[in-house]
């Protein structure tokens, strides 16, 4: 992320679970944890991305100096005699609520129902509010940040935040691309259905075509 | 300007130009004011002063906010300080005919306390006023927001004069350090660390930032401050600026308060006149400048992050601060942020030195604190009190008490992230620490007064429907968490609450608060807890109506 101007990197000890793993200092703990083969779910990371740290499953515990806090695994940068632990009563139930939030939204999703077996998630705690998009944003952000195009982006704010293609643009830009699709965690389909909707609706009323 | 000498010579040559036993009539235009209508008491002063041919033997002055909002609109005659209340156009031929002119008192338009009739001519003499420490609002109804001279008979920009001037900017630091400023927009940071931080950070640029966005449900002290006294504010920003060594400041403040906008555009230009801004200020060699941003609109701007990616034109979305913003913040750049309240006590300090200063308030809060009352309360307005009053002095001292002849039920403080507290903690003092404990944190100063009519399970949902549609909506504990709650609580409300309920309530409240993004998040459950912790009891009264059904009917 922000370091990757700084190309003298220097090595530090760190410990993750128990064992101790050697990583370059400013890499975030969740890099630091695939280079040592320690496993952290994630929902809204993609590697070719910036660090988002939106849908929180990679919270994870560290201890700094005797100082114990929960933080992103994601965004948090590891820095010399940080331990970290990657599960934890505390981390399990935050991972725990978490999928209960989305599982709300997409019940059916294969990778949300891997997750709430390993966690012990109950799909029907929360009432059924079925969007399909839990709103990690790897779609909108993958079109700004990877195909420049920013045809799908993220409208209104807190319980209302929906994705939305930007008709002109999609109509476009997004034919021949739709490599967002397979990004999504839940399904494409809302994608899928934003999509066609917004590509319709631009062609009944190509002057005035809005988002809404 | 380019020398203090020349700053004093100017201050100088504006007082001589002014007699103090001349009237001057100082008509409150602030935004309780003007919502009265002060507009046309305001027109009616002037008029009946052109028809009575008066223009050079009185004076008018349309200010910021006096603070009693409750009793606007307020007009002031000095040199006696007489203070009207509730003025309408009709009574101002008899102001000047009998105040301005004859010196003498209207009874009918002073202030009557409303249990023992007494009368109160004087400003000071108000209970209202009476019983307050105003070290920043003092100044405003000797202000006309628009007239840097105005600021300058005051003593203004003499703190800026010393500090360039006289003091190295590690010793400014120094004395903000000894002070004990806290910040005042909610946190409760020391300001002297976080200015130190920025000013032993990497880098050469550097940025300072006045938080004017105050969007704390129920907080309308900092626009009546900045609104009445822009000067004071910036004026503590050149000076912080120029202890962590920046050179460009930004003013984040709302689209929706104009006359604030226009205000601070007025002060900056004039400050930039007179050599207090820009290249060269007084002659020091210290440059600069500020630019003024608008919000767009949504509560979470205010945070401190999402109002730094705001300003480099990105959505004001939060973003973690495990590397603080004074490290890197505004385009990776160390950057103060601090709210409008914490810069204006900055020229304070430095004019009056931190000995004086941190001789007020309590071991751990330093100074005066501005606290904006609402709610069911008699007084409506913007006070301010030395840290350690009690919160009993505050409601019934300066807030007159419980209109109707109701009884309190709780205070709330910080709005949408804050807490209650209940009667019988009353005497509880305003200090930062002793209110956190007490699960009501002191947030920005906003202070909305219940009485026993009050549901506070309406109020805890209330609240999180606010922030149900203010939160940015990025991370998922935040937004699905607030949902869910919110669907629990309008159950509750309703009459629909299960048993179980309040427990799910806590257990989300544990998760939002453990793994959100950024503050709202993590504290928008605050309100909501505490008044678990103190009315309990409200909640499950709510929740047993519904398994016996005949209660229900009632």
């Amino acid at each position: 992320m922000i370091m990757g101007k700084q190309k003298k990197t220097k090595e530090i000890i760190i410990q993750i679970d128990g064992k101790e793993v050697k990583v370059a200092e400013g890499m975030t703990i969740l890099e630091a944890a695939q280079s040592a083969n320690i496993f952290i779910p994630t929902l809204c990371h993609h590697e070719k991305l910036e660090p988002y740290g939106a849908c929180r499953i990679c919270t994870v515990e560290v201890e700094v100096r005797g100082w114990t806090s929960l933080v992103a695994a994601c965004l948090y940068p590891v820095e010399k005699d940080l331990i970290v632990r990657t599960r934890s009563g505390k981390v399990d139930k935050i991972r725990k609520m978490i999928l209960e939030f989305l599982l709300a939204h997409a019940p059916y999703s294969p990778r949300l129902q891997d997750l709430a077996q390993e966690y012990g998630a109950d799909r029907d705690r929360f009432e059924k509010e079925s969007s399909f998009c839990i709103l990690c944003g790897l779609c909108v952000r993958y079109c700004a940040e990877v195909k420049k195009k920013n045809a799908v982006g993220f409208v209104d704010c807190g319980a209302r935040r929906e994705i939305r293609f930007i008709p002109e643009i999609a109509a476009k830009a997004c034919v021949n691309c739709k490599e967002c699709f397979e990004l999504c965690p839940t399904s494409y389909l809302q994608a899928a259905f934003v999509l066609a909707e917004s590509l319709t609706f631009s062609k009944d009323t190509p002057s005035t075509a809005s988002t809404k | 300007m380019n020398s203090a000498s020349e700053l004093e010579e100017l201050r100088k040559g504006i007082l001589s130009k002014r007699d103090p036993d001349k009237p001057c009539i100082a008509i409150c235009a602030g935004m309780g004011c003007l919502g009265l209508d002060n507009g046309r008491v305001i027109s009616a002063f002037e008029k009946e002063i052109d028809k009575k041919k008066l223009k050079i033997k009185v004076d008018i002055r349309t200010t910021g906010c006096h603070g009693y909002c409750e009793k606007g609109p307020l007009v002031v005659i000095y040199p006696e300080e007489i203070c009207y209340v509730e003025v309408t156009p009709k009574d101002v031929p008899e102001i000047i005919s009998q105040t301005v002119l004859r010196k003498k008192v209207i009874d009918r338009l002073i202030y009557t306390d409303p249990d023992t009739g007494e009368k109160a001519a004087h400003q000071s003499e108000i209970p209202f006023y009476k019983n307050q420490m105003r070290h920043l609002m003092g100044n405003n109804t000797k202000i006309d927001p628009r007239s840097i001279d105005d600021y300058l008979a005051v003593g203004g920009y003499s703190a800026l004069s010393k500090s360039l001037l006289e003091m190295s900017p590690k010793k400014v630091l120094d004395e903000i350090k000894k002070a004990e400023l806290r910040g005042r927009g909610g946190g409760g940071f020391l300001a002297g660390r976080k200015w130190e931080t920025a000013r032993n950070a990497p880098g050469k640029e550097k940025y300072v930032i006045v938080n004017s966005h105050e969007g704390e449900l129920g907080a309308f002290m900092d626009r009546a401050l900045f609104t009445g006294n822009p000067h004071s504010v910036l004026e503590g920003l050149i000076i912080g600026a120029y202890a962590i060594g920046s050179h460009q400041g930004f003013i984040y403040t709302r689209h929706d308060t104009p006359q604030l906008k226009s205000n601070i555009d007025m002060a900056l230009a004039q400050a930039e006149e007179y050599g207090l801004l820009g290249e060269n200020i007084l002659g020091s060699g210290f440059n600069f400048h500020v630019e003024v941003h608008l919000d767009i609109g949504i509560f979470v701007s205010g945070e401190s992050s999402a109002l730094m990616r705001s300003i480099e034109g990105n959505a004001p979305e939060p973003r973690p601060k495990y590397i603080h913003t004074s490290v890197k913040g505004i385009r990776k750049k160390p950057s103060v942020l601090n709210n409008v309240e914490t810069w204006a006590n900055v020229p304070l300090i430095i004019d009056k030195g931190s000995e004086w200063y941190a001789r007020t308030g309590t071991e751990r809060s330093k100074g005066t604190k501005l606290v904006s009352l609402s709610g069911n309360i008699v007084n409506t307005g913007v006070a301010e009190v030395p840290f350690g009053t009690t919160i009993r002095e505050i409601v019934y001292g300066i807030g007159g008490g419980i209109p109707n002849g109701k009884k309190l039920k709780a205070v709330h403080f910080g709005g949408p992230m804050g807490g209650s507290i209940p009667e019988s903690l009353l005497d509880a003092p305003l200090d930062f620490d002793e209110l956190s404990k007490l699960g009501a944190s002191i947030g920005a100063g906003s202070m909305l007064v219940l009485d026993e009519d009050t549901s506070m399970v309406d109020v805890a949902r209330y609240f999180l429907d606010f922030l149900s549609n203010e939160s940015c909506g990025k991370c998922v504990p935040c937004r699905e968490g607030i949902r869910q709650m919110l669907r629990i609580l309008t159950n509750i409300r309703d009459g629909k609450g299960r048993e179980g309920d309040i427990e799910l309530l806590e257990e989300i409240s544990e998760v939002t608060g453990a793994a959100s993004l950024c503050a709202l998040g993590k504290t928008a459950a605050d309100p909501l807890l505490s008044t678990l912790r103190y009315f309990k009891d409200e909640y499950e009264a709510n929740i047993e109506k519904v398994k016996s059904p005949a209660e229900k009917r009632e």
